[in-house]
Formats: structure tokens, C-alpha cells, sequence
């Protein structure tokens, strides 16, 4: 299984537990020559990176996902497990294990370092944040530490500069005299008393070679004072999430509005520029406008990255899980999704995205089920639209004003429903599986290091551009062709888009929708209103004839104030809490459950909820005098 | 699923889950009951040990959640594990006397 040595590149997998500094030792040998794909069949992410040792040597660096046991608990830890064993049919074996520890932290991870020498491969041990642990006075006998383990260890500090020469130079010794990988290892789960045995080993090893002043007064121990506050923590957690809802709703503002100006430029470029007809039509309201309205939401999508690698990194995250499990846990879901569905109140593509932070797989699926229930933006030009045409503007109970008190309620909607369909989740879907239990090491806090946060944010901007050029560009494609064939005949009066493939579906959900008081012009709109919730309130301009697009929002409110009953407003607008309109979250959802199922699933609970809210609506608000 | 303080055996050996902030002991045994998680057989045990819950592991418990004073932050040696009361109840605790310090 020696291909490696034939084309003159070596495969080394990093291996380590978690909070190990193993992402940031990726960092500073790869830089920003790092692919991120996905491992086949899996969802889990599969990190590589190339990089070139003093000598020459060219090495493949894979950065397999954190454990603290090869023992897999999760798809995460499985890809690991099976990786190290040479198990996995598409990838090339290591040729060298390298495996990361904290040096500050060393118990968990020399018991990990124990197991692995079982599997008889090269083996380097770095202790990494050997910086730190100078700092504090920790003394390690490094050449000792090797002779006990039986395996190469050095040291590095992955985020100074040239803290990583010691190690690049013990790469090339190491390479020079590497052992063909022998393949299909045999290898059993260690049992209980296994782990014990390499517990005790590895602590033995500690007392032999490590020296450590009696525990100082860490700086993690004075910030968990005030962050893990039982009430304080709470506060700060709620007022940094307050900051990072701010920060994702009024700093990306500026730059969508250019991304957006810059396309609609584009747009009359090629509006100009071709011939009126099909090609015209295709470039401009399929092509551009389709690619505009994902690429829009790019700016969001970076500034909460940015928080969420910034916490992440800072070692916040493990708190927040802890502040908020108990709260969390009473409707199944796990403490870590607290971001991912605050993330979705701006957007349910990034929150969605930011599940990744679950490690559990049964948590992460019930956090993509209900995050598009969360009011998202692209909801309130539709859910403006619908109340200030037909909710008066009147003072309530003498304080609040109606119209923002029926906003209120919309998002309150949601996230009701998201904990009610969780907790339903856990007992329904999940009957059957057991609750995973939540246990989670919390590591020191570390200062963020810009270089690590770059790499972070550009490796996500490419991940979500990439797609929105491949799946969700196709399906704004397809809706563009839904509503632009076939074509108008010669000499039509109305809209061009009543003659479409849209107009046709319209008219025929239209006596499925009639129940729920939905006229065939809102069902012609909804299919249109697909590729992102807001390109609704267009569409509905556009079959009431009204041009200008979104900016003649209020003309279409006064044109839906003429034909609408009430009873049909207030339906339209429970749909939207519910409904499943957004073609770009079910392409995202599709790729990160890796599951067309779970796509399906969630598209059809939401659709359910909807049908069921808006005819609940519209029959009570009947039976009330507003039909 | 807490026992009542006042039932407590008089020794000083307790469970994890039970004991409150400020507890500082010595991890004495894994004994996991069925009522302790969903998880296999054997399974919490393993999860407990890879987080370095062996036996003569010293614990403190650094933090309490505010509802129900859970989860909670434990420091076991050098490092901090936050853990549900649930799954803390398998850590069988010996309490350290002042002079173990």
C-alpha cells in the first residue's frame, strides 16, 4: 500500500483529542494550501493540506476530527478510527501518525498516544503549546517522556512564529526512515480495564517525566468565575448574542446592499447588452439574479463565522454549551445548538452551516430540522408587506403598537414551533435512540489568533460560494424556468409570467390552497417565492401587474388591500412562519445531512404546519366576520 | 433520582452527581446503573474513563448550571469536564478530609 512513495509525497494524518491545538498546528504547516471536502457517504468534513519539509519532502497532511479514544462514538470519530486503520477503501494509509497532545493537558492525550502505539505505525508525538506550559512553569522531560512511551516525541508552539521548526526538522529525520504501512491492522476496541491500564500507564509516565509547580490561579479559572456564573454567565452569554445579532443584522447591511446594487448593475449590463428574448430573459433573471440572491447573503454568513470561530477559538463555545444545556435539553436539543439557532433568526443557511459545532449526530439532525423555523430575515420584507397593508397601525393596551406587536408574535411563532418540533422529534423520530449524554472537556481560554480565524473564514466563504454555484445556482435555474416557459403568445396583454409553467402549477394548487384562502395569484407567487422568501413580495407585484419590482412595495400593499380579505392576509402570513419557502436552505440541508430523506422530511413537516396554521387562521378569522 | 442529603450514607464515599459546588474528593469507583444514561452496556463507563474519571482521579466541582444546579464543571486533575448530573451520578467520590490536601 506504498503508492505514496512511488509519486514522491508522503500521507501523514494529524491525530489528537480535542482542544489539543491540532487546527492550529493544520495552520501553521499547511497555511492556506487546505482543501476541505467531505469524506464519501459521511458528512463529516475531511481537511487536507500540503506542505514541504526543510529537505524537500512533499507531505499530505489530512487533519482527522478530534477524539480521545479510537474507540468511535460518532461519524466524526468513526472517520478517524477507520482512517488510522487503513480501513477506508478511497484514501491512502498514513505513512506517519502525528499525533498532537496539549502539553499544559497531557493526561488524556499520552492515554491516547498509548492506544495508538498499538497499531504498531510511526508515530511522532508533538507537544504542542509548549510556550504556555513554559510560561507556567511545567518542566517536561522530553528525551524521558520518548524513552517511556517508545515513540519520537518533540515539542512546537503551533501559533508562534517558528514554533514549529523543531518539528519540521524531526519530520525529515522521520521520513527518511519511514516503514511501509502494513495494511487491514487488526484491531479490537480497548475494553474498560484496557483504558484504565493505559490510564494508569500514562499517569505513571506523567509522574516520571513532568514537573509542575502546585496548581497557580489560572486565568481560566478567574474568566469562568464571572462567564460560568449561574446568572451572570447567562447574562453575558445573552448580551454577547445580543451584540452578535446586531453585528450580523446592521454591519453586513452595507455590503449587501452593494452586492446586491452591484448585480442588479449587472442585470441591466446584460439587460442592455442582449437582444430582448429568451437569452436576455435567462442571463438576467436567471443567471444573475439567481446567483445575486444567494451571493447576497456572503456578508452575513462571514461576520457570524467570525463570531462563531472567535468564541470558538477563544474556548467559549464549550461554556456556552454549559449555560445553556439545561435550558436546551427540557425539548431534546443539545446545548451547542443554542448558536446555530440564533445564527438562523438572521439567516437558516449559515445556522444551519453552524451546526457542525454538534458533535452528536441525532443533535445535529433535530438542530437542522427546526432552525428554518426560526424567523429568518428574508421573512420580514414579506411579513412588512402583508401587516402594514392590512394590520392598522393602532396603540395597544396603551404602549405597544399593533403592527409591531403582530411582528412580535410571528417570531415568537417560531420559536415556539422550533422547541415544540424538537421535543416532538425526541419523541417521535428519536424514540428508539438513546439520549446522548452531554460531557464535554472545556478547554483554557486562548487569545483568537487572526491568522487561524483568516484561514477559518476564507475556507467558509469558499465552501458556501462553492455551492451556491453548484446546488442552489440549479435550483434557482429551475424556478427561473418555471416561471419564464412557455412563453407568452404574440399579442398577450397580461404578465409574462401568467403564462407559465408557474402560472399552470399555480392554478392548479389553487383549489388545494383555496381552503386556506390563498387566490390563484398568491399560488402563482409562491413558486417564484421558492428561490429566497422575500422574491414573493416581487412576484406578487409582478401577477397584480404592478412594476418596480421590490421597491413598489407599497403599491402592492394597496393593490393586496383591494383583493384580499383579511382572513386571507393573516393566512398568508402563518404559511410564512411555517412554510418550507426557501429552495436554497433545502439545498444546504441536503448537503450537510448528506440525506435527500431528511431533506424531504424536513420540506414536508414544514409544509404540514403550514397548510394546518394558515387554514386554522383562515377558518377562525371566517367564522369572525374577516373572510 | 437525587437522594435526599439526609439519606446519605454516613461514610464518606457519595456520588459525583449528588455532591454540590465546592466538592472535593477522589474519583473511588465507575459504578453505572441502568437509570444513569441510555447509552450500552459499558459505554458511560469507557466515556468516563477517556475523560479521565479513573479511579484516584481528584475532583472538584467548579461550577453549577442554574436550573436544577446543572450540568456541572468539574475539574478532574488538569483538566475541566462539563457533565450532566445524570451521567456524574456513575462516579462513585471519596471525600478528601482537610489534611488530604
Amino acid at each position: 500500500m506504498t503508492i505514496s512513495t512511488d509519486v514522491g509525497i508522503c500521507h501523514f494524518a494529524l491525530i489528537g483529542t480535542p482542544n489539543s491545538g491540532k487546527t492550529a498546528l493544520f495552520n501553521a504547516l499547511t497555511g492556506s494550501r487546505q482543501k476541505v471536502a467531505n469524506y464519501p457517504g459521511v458528512t463529516v468534513e475531511r481537511k487536507s493540506g500540503l506542505f514541504r519539509t526543510p529537505a524537500g519532502q512533499n507531505v499530505n497532511l489530512i487533519d482527522l476530527p478530534g477524539t480521545y479514544s479510537l474507540r468511535a462514538r460518532s461519524p466524526d470519530e468513526e472517520v478517524t478510527r477507520d482512517f488510522v486503520l487503513g480501513r477506508m477503501s478511497l484514501e491512502t494509509p498514513p505513512d506517519l501518525l502525528l499525533c498532537i497532545a496539549d502539553a499544559t493537558n497531557l493526561r488524556l492525550a499520552l492515554r491516547l498516544v498509548l492506544e495508538l502505539k498499538r497499531l504498531d505505525r510511526p508515530i511522532l508525538l508533538v507537544l504542542n503549546m509548549i510556550d504556555i506550559a513554559n510560561r507556567r512553569g511545567i518542566e517536561i522531560d522530553v528525551a524521558g517522556m520518548a524513552r517511556e512511551l517508545g515513540v519520537p516525541v518533540t515539542t512546537a508552539a503551533a501559533v508562534r512564529r517558528g514554533g514549529i521548526d523543531d518539528l519540521l526538522r524531526k519530520l525529515d529525520d522521520l521520513a527518511m526512515d519511514r516503514a511501509a504501512a502494513p495494511s487491514g491492522v487488526a484491531w479490537q476496541p480497548p475494553s474498560s480495564t484496557e483504558l484504565r491500564a493505559a490510564q494508569r500507564e500514562a499517569d505513571r509516565i506523567i509522574g516520571v517525566t513532568v514537573r509542575k509547580p502546585p496548581a497557580p490561579h489560572t486565568l481560566t479559572s478567574r474568566f469562568d468565575a464571572v462567564l460560568l456564573h449561574p446568572v451572570g454567565g447567562l447574562l453575558i452569554l445573552l448580551a454577547i448574542m445580543f451584540v452578535m445579532f446586531q453585528a450580523v443584522f446592521t454591519w453586513a447591511q452595507p455590503p449587501m446592499k452593494l452586492i446586491s446594487a452591484g448585480f442588479d448593475w449587472l442585470g441591466d449590463q446584460a439587460h442592455t447588452a442582449l437582444p430582448p428574448g429568451l437569452l436576455q430573459s435567462f442571463i438576467e433573471n436567471g443567471v444573475i439574479s439567481g446567483v445575486g440572491s444567494v451571493v447576497v447573503f456572503l456578508p452575513q454568513i462571514l461576520i457570524l463565522f467570525l463570531f462563531i470561530l472567535l468564541l470558538e477559538d477563544f474556548g467559549y463555545m464549550a461554556r456556552a454549551a454549559f449555560l445553556m444545556d439545561r435550558i436546551m435539553g427540557n425539548v431534546g436539543l443539545h446545548g451547542r445548538a443554542f448558536i446555530p439557532l440564533l445564527s438562523s433568526v438572521a439567516c437558516a443557511i449559515p445556522g444551519i452551516m453552524a451546526t457542525r459545532v454538534i458533535d452528536s449526530r441525532r443533535d445535529r439532525l433535530t438542530t437542522i430540522l427546526v432552525a428554518p423555523l426560526m424567523t429568518c430575515s428574508a421573512r420580514i420584507p414579506v411579513y412588512t408587506l402583508i401587516i402594514s397593508a392590512f394590520i392598522p397601525a393602532r396603540t395597544v393596551w396603551g404602549v405597544a403598537n399593533l403592527q409591531g406587536l403582530v411582528m412580535f408574535a410571528l417570531f415568537a411563532a417560531g420559536i415556539l414551533t422550533a422547541l415544540c418540533v424538537s421535543a416532538a422529534a425526541k419523541f417521535l423520530v428519536w424514540r428508539d435512540n438513546p439520549t446522548p449524554p452531554f460531557m464535554l472537556e472545556m478547554p483554557d481560554y486562548k487569545l483568537p489568533r487572526v491568522r487561524s480565524i483568516a484561514i477559518g473564514l476564507y475556507t467558509r466563504a469558499k465552501m458556501f460560494l462553492h455551492r451556491a454555484g453548484t446546488t442552489i445556482f440549479s435550483m434557482m435555474v429551475l424556478i427561473w424556468f418555471l416561471a419564464s416557459f412557455p412563453q407568452p403568445p404574440e399579442g398577450a396583454t397580461g404578465p409574462a409570467i401568467d403564462y407559465s409553467l408557474a402560472a399552470w402549477f399555480g392554478h392548479l394548487l389553487e383549489p388545494v390552497l383555496a381552503p386556506i384562502g390563498f387566490n390563484w395569484q398568491i399560488s402563482v407567487a409562491l413558486i417564484p417565492g421558492m428561490a429566497a422568501r422575500e422574491v414573493a413580495v416581487a412576484a406578487l407585484g409582478t401577477v397584480y401587474a404592478i412594476e418596480g419590482g421590490k421597491e413598489a412595495a407599497p403599491q402592492i400593499g394597496q393593490a393586496l388591500a383591494q383583493h384580499w380579505s383579511i382572513a386571507t392576509a393573516l393566512s398568508l402570513l402563518v404559511w410564512y412562519i411555517f412554510a418550507p419557502q426557501c429552495a436554497s436552505t433545502l439545498a444546504v440541508i441536503r448537503r450537510e445531512t448528506g440525506s435527500a430523506r431528511f431533506m424531504a422530511l424536513t420540506f414536508g413537516y414544514m409544509l404540514a404546519l403550514a397548510y394546518l396554521g394558515s387554514l386554522i387562521t383562515y377558518r377562525i378569522a371566517v367564522l369572525l366576520g374577516a373572510g | 433520582m437525587f437522594h435526599d442529603h439526609r439519606t446519605r450514607p454516613s461514610t464518606r464515599l457519595s456520588s459525583l452527581g449528588q455532591s454540590r459546588r465546592g466538592y472535593r474528593g477522589r474519583v473511588e469507583a465507575i459504578k453505572v446503573l441502568p437509570h444513569h444514561c441510555d447509552l450500552p452496556e459499558g459505554e458511560l463507563e469507557r466515556r468516563l474513563i477517556e475523560l479521565g474519571f479513573t479511579e484516584g482521579a481528584r475532583v472538584e466541582i467548579l461550577y453549577e448550571g442554574l436550573f436544577g444546579r446543572d450540568p456541572i464543571a468539574v475539574r478532574v486533575d488538569d483538566s475541566t469536564v462539563a457533565i450532566r448530573r445524570r451521567e456524574a451520578m456513575a462516579v462513585v467520590v471519596e471525600a478528601f478530609e482537610a489534611h488530604d490536601d
